[in-house]
């Protein structure tokens, strides 16, 4: 490679040191039987397996928590692709975690209707309320959830609570911490239509 | 004046979400009427005939997107775009939640239309409690053969997927939501050719929204005429409209097209929070040119009304800024969005939503020039209609409306920021180091 024409400083940066990894096999990864049976039930739902690239993440992250190098790579195998392609997936996706996050997971909605509304200061109570349980809290501020009805609104463990005052993040992460039914009154499932709230069909000032 | 309740009727039964409530309102009699009776040709002309425009928002007639779909002996595929995730709407979350099953059935009969042997439902993957819903209807509709093989004994065959994204706004995007479902990221494709010649999988696909595809079981039972009798003649129908910020009311309310503005916003959703006023609202999601109070307030709310005031329906979401809202602070959070959400494949739109945000951060901090609002201004122009797909256009359109509408605004936050050098409290400020829009009138 020594009389390569090419300037060593242009093209070194960009000369891998070594091989991508190929697909890995499904005995070298030590795949639990769960995820790969799961995986395995996706894949024959869809006409082409690649399709399962998104839930096959999921399941990873559900095991684990984050999806984890490991997980990729026994997910890759099961899936008959490289572990960089999962990976390269994996990270397009703002809800799926290539580092590890905390057990329960709150997403704060800042985005227009909610900033309007105050989601930002909910933000800021939520990650004074979590701090230093990180661990076992993994606070974010998110874009928008869809749920602009309920602003300012959080999405906790995947389930939506709104309009919450600031001061309700601490007994949303105290609830959430001690197992208990978080802020049953502020949940979406239970929320009428607007239309048939009470109070409705009132109107308003023009 | 009352919502008009097509869609969402009997929405406030919980049971509705079961097959037995659903069929206790007459549900799935439709899929059966078509299934044994009915050929594509028929549907496909009720559907045309019947003007539904697309309620995901383009606002493309629903008929005439699947009558381009070739005939022919190749797989063909129908997709649901449920990756609701437009700023402002939240429509299809309420459909999805209170009435599975209508979506359900629209889907199996709009799979007769396109011939279409296999259909997805892509919903947005924070959607999670809304996908188990979709899930077990889903479950349910197999388990009484109104998907799977040999529908109604009509020896059609429908398998329908309930595929989950992960959090991004761009798979709403037709083309990167294809991707998305075949298992890539989701980077929107070049067009043409399009889905409906070739879509998922290289096969002709169908992408509809799923307030469009719920439309279809009612259209197809009652007829096109019927409903032309709501709405107006360019924009036929109901819409489930959204409506959220600075109204006392907030949620989704169901009306015919072409009823005043200033109903949906005054009446049904309450008008302003009390002592406030209506600045400007979107009229059609965070994508929509904003319009101002006088402006908007008097139009009636149809595509065509919106499309002439020089905005759009879009998905028909309605976000009211009142008068404490900054504009300025306003077309910063907007650029934000769409900066973070940039699948980063088209130049003008990565690079774009990156400076103007940098942009707006100089004027809000008062560090610009009343220049600099006119470099805005030519950024947005250059972003529009140059990438593959619509998300840049979806900033420059509002930002560049905010910009022109409200530049003394724009312009007296520059000269109150850059000439007062006291530094704003640091409760004022969010974690960036910018304003709160409640801390608006202190810059």
């Amino acid at each position: 490679m020594s009389d390569f024409p090419v300037d060593r400083a242009v093209s070194e940066g960009r000369v891998p040191d070594r091989s991508p990894e190929a697909i890995p096999e499904l005995h070298e990864v030590g795949c639990p039987d769960e995820l790969r049976e799961q995986i395995e039930t996706l894949i024959g739902r869809y006409p082409d397996r690649h399709s399962v690239s998104i839930p096959a993440l999921w399941a990873v992250q559900r095991l684990y928590g984050w999806c984890t190098p490991e997980g990729i790579r026994q997910a890759a195998a099961v899936m008959r692709v490289t572990p960089a392609y999962l990976e390269s997936v994996a990270s397009f996706y703002d809800l799926l975690h290539t580092d590890p996050v905390g057990v329960h997971k709150v997403a704060v909605c800042t985005n227009i209707s909610c900033w309007m509304r105050g989601g930002d200061e909910l933000l800021d109570a939520f990650r004074a309320a979590a701090a230093g349980q990180e661990d076992d809290v993994f606070v974010t501020g998110f874009e928008c959830l869809g749920a602009c009805d309920i602003a300012p609104m959080a999405s906790i463990d995947e389930r939506y609570f709104g309009p919450l005052e600031a001061s309700e993040a601490r007994t949303a992460i105290d609830q959430l911490l001690a197992g208990e039914d978080v802020l049953p009154e502020k949940s979406l499932a239970k929320r009428p239509l607007a239309g048939d709230a009470a109070g409705a069909n009132g109107g308003g000032d023009a | 004046m009352p919502e008009t309740r097509v869609l969402l009727e009997h929405a406030e039964d919980p049971k509705l979400r079961t097959l037995e409530g659903y069929k206790a309102h007459g549900g799935y009699a439709t899929l059966e009427k078509a299934y044994r009776e009915m050929e594509a040709e028929e549907i496909l002309k009720q559907l045309e005939d019947s003007g539904l425009r697309g309620r995901g928002g383009a606002g493309f007639s629903m008929g005439k997107k699947a009558s381009f779909l070739p005939r022919g002996e190749m797989a063909k595929y129908l997709c649901c775009n449920a990756d609701e995730s437009e700023p402002g709407a939240f429509k299809d979350r309420e459909l999805m939640q209170r009435n599975p099953h209508q979506l359900v059935e629209g889907i199996a009969i709009a799979a007769i239309a396109a011939d279409a042997g296999h259909a997805f439902i892509f919903i947005r993957g924070e959607y999670d409690a809304q996908a188990n819903i979709l899930d077990a209807a889903v479950a349910e509709a197999y388990e009484a053969g109104y998907l799977g093989e040999d529908i109604c004994g009509s020896r059609r065959d429908l398998e329908l997927v309930v595929h989950r994204g992960a959090g991004a706004y761009i798979c709403g995007e037709e083309t990167a939501l294809l991707d998305a479902l075949e298992g890539k990221r989701g980077n929107p494709r070049l067009k043409p050719p399009f889905p409906a010649v070739q879509g998922l999988y290289g096969g002709p696909t169908l992408i509809n929204n799923v307030e469009t595809l719920s439309n279809v079981p009612r259209i197809v039972a009652n007829g096109a005429e019927w409903f032309r009798g709501y709405g107006t003649e360019q924009s036929p129908g109901t819409k489930v409209v959204s409506i959220s910020g600075g109204v006392r009311r907030p949620g989704n309310y169901e009306v015919e097209l072409g009823i005043p503005t200033r109903e949906l916003i005054c009446d049904l959703a309450g008008g302003p929070l009390p002592g406030r006023r209506i600045k400007a609202f979107y009229p059609g999601g965070s994508s929509a040119p904003v319009l101002t109070a006088d402006e908007g307030l008097d139009l009636p709310y149809s595509f065509e009304a919106m499309a002439e005031a020089g905005s759009m329906l879009g998905s028909g979401s309605i976000i009211v800024a009142d008068d404490t809202v900054s504009i300025p602070l306003m077309a910063l959070r907007t650029a934000r969005f769409y900066h973070h959400e940039s699948c980063g494949k088209c130049t003008p739109c990565r690079e774009g939503t990156n400076w103007t945000v940098k942009m707006l951060e100089r004027v809000v901090r008062g560090e610009a020039t009343p220049m600099d609002l006119d470099i805005i201004s030519s950024v947005q122009e250059n972003i529009m209609g140059k990438c593959l797909c619509v998300l840049g256009d979806s900033m420059a359109m509002p930002v560049s409306a905010m910009v022109k509408k409200f530049r003394p605004e724009f312009e007296a936050v520059i000269t109150a920021a850059s000439s007062a050098p006291a530094q704003p409290q640091e409760s004022d400020m969010d974690a960036a180091g910018l304003p709160r829009p409640g801390a608006a009138a202190a810059i």
